[in-house]
């Protein structure tokens, strides 16, 4: 498999790291080191840079206007943009544009021109209410927020739990129960507007998390016009697991931006820190942190890139976007651990940007399915035959 | 757990201040009759934490600021998002200086 850029991707990287370096990095430094967002101007200034650049709204489909990025490029664009201190969570803080929910691309087009064409204008903003108290890991069995059919309107009861961005969200897609079927077969999902009554947000979840912070939310007869189901009745469960599997690979490729800044850093650090009478970088013990951290950079790269490479080949990727997952943020974590270890006491403290990345990429190994999820994954494809 | 930063007020002046230990975390401040002025965190931008973040609110306030009450978080960032929203669910607007956060912060219907 060949891993080298072409001419494109290289002129899309070295732009990536130029505006990372010299736009958003010089900021931080004004910023709380758990700040999540930029001052309202610098926020306007860097979106019409971006927009200048042809690189706004990264994951919209070119049928709608966005730039037409494969996955490999916006991996590697990913890897770019999380080189920072709040990268790994708010990436250049949004400047760069999003996508809205993915899966309102399959809406109809009532639904489009009411959610999803101003979300994509940046009128609007979504969220993904998926999962619940009862677990996240398999939300097929878990979801327990119901639905009953009461005439044109459904009605719902029920809890959801760690869903990011509620709280500034116009709509947000909910997923309920809608028959007696305990499994996938009976789940339906919802795009449902904030302020309909019975939908509250009820609390901030305070997290090892810095910034976009989840929220627990409640409905209380939240009465939802039938026109508001997405896709089929009971069809909501491959809506949710299509989003899954789709988010792992830019999952994974956000983790490395901070485990290759976090290296670049503890170098830096290990050729001009003297103790005992050398440099750091002259001692085996850091050497060796150094070159295991190689190993796991490099080694999270490659399964990102051949993830995304079987993707835009259009063969199957599920085995390779789940190992990529797995690898990149178990690597990343373990690289911010040594360079913490490299860099003694100031490694710890808010003068760094360390800190912050080890207590985020912590979440990165459960958030969008957990390492184990990861596992169950590959193993039902390499037991099952279908990975070859 | 209750979200509400409900612990009794405090007397605020340089002395209580002062006892105060160095550390991150959130608070009110409040003029005499328990009228919020502000909702502020410290962070790591604070040289002494808390401390230093309630000295710049007696310079703001002056003689208005007469109560405070804190926590100490070291998620003042999320905790302070939260303790804004609270603050405008419960009053409709945050307090006169702060009123630039309110197109920043989300929104809460708390129990």
């Amino acid at each position: 498999m060949d891993f080298s850029l072409n001419e494109e991707q290289q002129m899309i990287v070295d732009t990536t790291r130029r505006f990372v370096q010299s736009e958003i990095v010089p900021l931080e430094d004004e910023l709380d080191p758990d700040a999540g967002s930029l001052a309202p101007d610098d926020q306007d200034r860097l979106t019409t840079m971006t927009r200048s650049m042809g690189f706004y709204g990264l994951d919209i489909p070119e049928e709608y206007g966005g730039p037409g990025l494969n996955t490999t490029t916006r991996a590697l664009m990913a890897i770019e943009m999380s080189q920072h201190r709040a990268g790994l969570y708010n990436p250049c803080y949004g400047v760069f544009g999003g996508a809205g929910l993915a899966q309102l691309y399959e809406a109809t087009e009532t639904q489009k021109e009411r959610w999803l064409y101003p979300t994509l204008r940046g009128e609007k903003k979504g969220c993904f209410a998926l999962t619940e108290p009862s677990g996240g890991s398999d939300p097929a069995r878990a979801i327990q927020t119901r639905g009953f059919q009461d005439g044109d309107e459904w009605v719902l009861n029920g809890s959801k739990l760690y869903i990011s961005g509620a709280d500034k969200a116009d709509y947000a897609l909910v997923f309920a129960r809608t028959s007696d079927d305990p499994g996938r077969n009976g789940v339906t999902a919802f795009i449902i507007d904030t302020d309909t009554p019975g939908f509250h947000v009820r609390r901030v979840v305070h997290t090892l998390r810095a910034t976009n912070y989840a929220t627990e939310l409640q409905f209380e007869e939240m009465r939802v016009p039938k026109e508001n189901i997405l896709g089929e009745l009971n069809g909501g469960f491959a809506i949710a697991n299509d989003r899954l599997s789709r988010q792992r690979i830019p999952y994974a490729a956000g983790c490395i931006g901070p485990a290759i800044r976090a290296q670049e850093m503890a170098i830096d650090w290990a050729k001009n820190r003297d103790a005992f009478g050398s440099a750091l970088a002259e001692k085996q013990a850091i050497q060796w942190m150094i070159v295991d951290n190689e190993i796991d950079i490099r080694h999270a790269r490659y399964c990102v890139l051949e993830a995304a490479q079987k993707a835009d080949s259009g063969e199957r990727f599920r085995t390779e976007a789940a190992m990529a997952k797995l690898i990149a943020s178990e690597a990343s974590s373990r690289v911010v651990d040594r360079c913490i270890q490299i860099h003694g006491g100031v490694g710890v403290t808010k003068d760094l940007p360390l800190e912050r990345w080890y207590r985020e990429l912590r979440i990165r190994r459960i958030g969008e399915g957990p390492s184990e999820v990861q596992r169950l994954i590959m193993a039902r494809d390499i037991l099952g035959g279908s990975f070859k | 757990m209750g979200i509400r930063l409900d612990k009794p007020w405090e007397r605020l002046d340089s002395d209580s201040v002062s006892s105060l230990q160095a550390q991150l975390g959130v608070y009110q401040v409040a003029d005499d009759d328990g009228n919020v002025l502000s909702v502020g965190y410290a962070g790591a931008k604070h040289p002494f934490g808390i401390r230093s973040a309630l000295e710049h609110e007696i310079r703001l306030h002056g003689k208005k600021a007469m109560l405070f009450r804190y926590e100490f978080t070291s998620n003042y960032r999320s905790r302070w998002d939260e303790l804004l929203m609270l603050h405008l669910h419960d009053h409709g607007q945050l307090p006169d200086h702060q009123r630039d956060e309110e197109g920043r912060v989300g929104r809460l219907s708390p129990n």
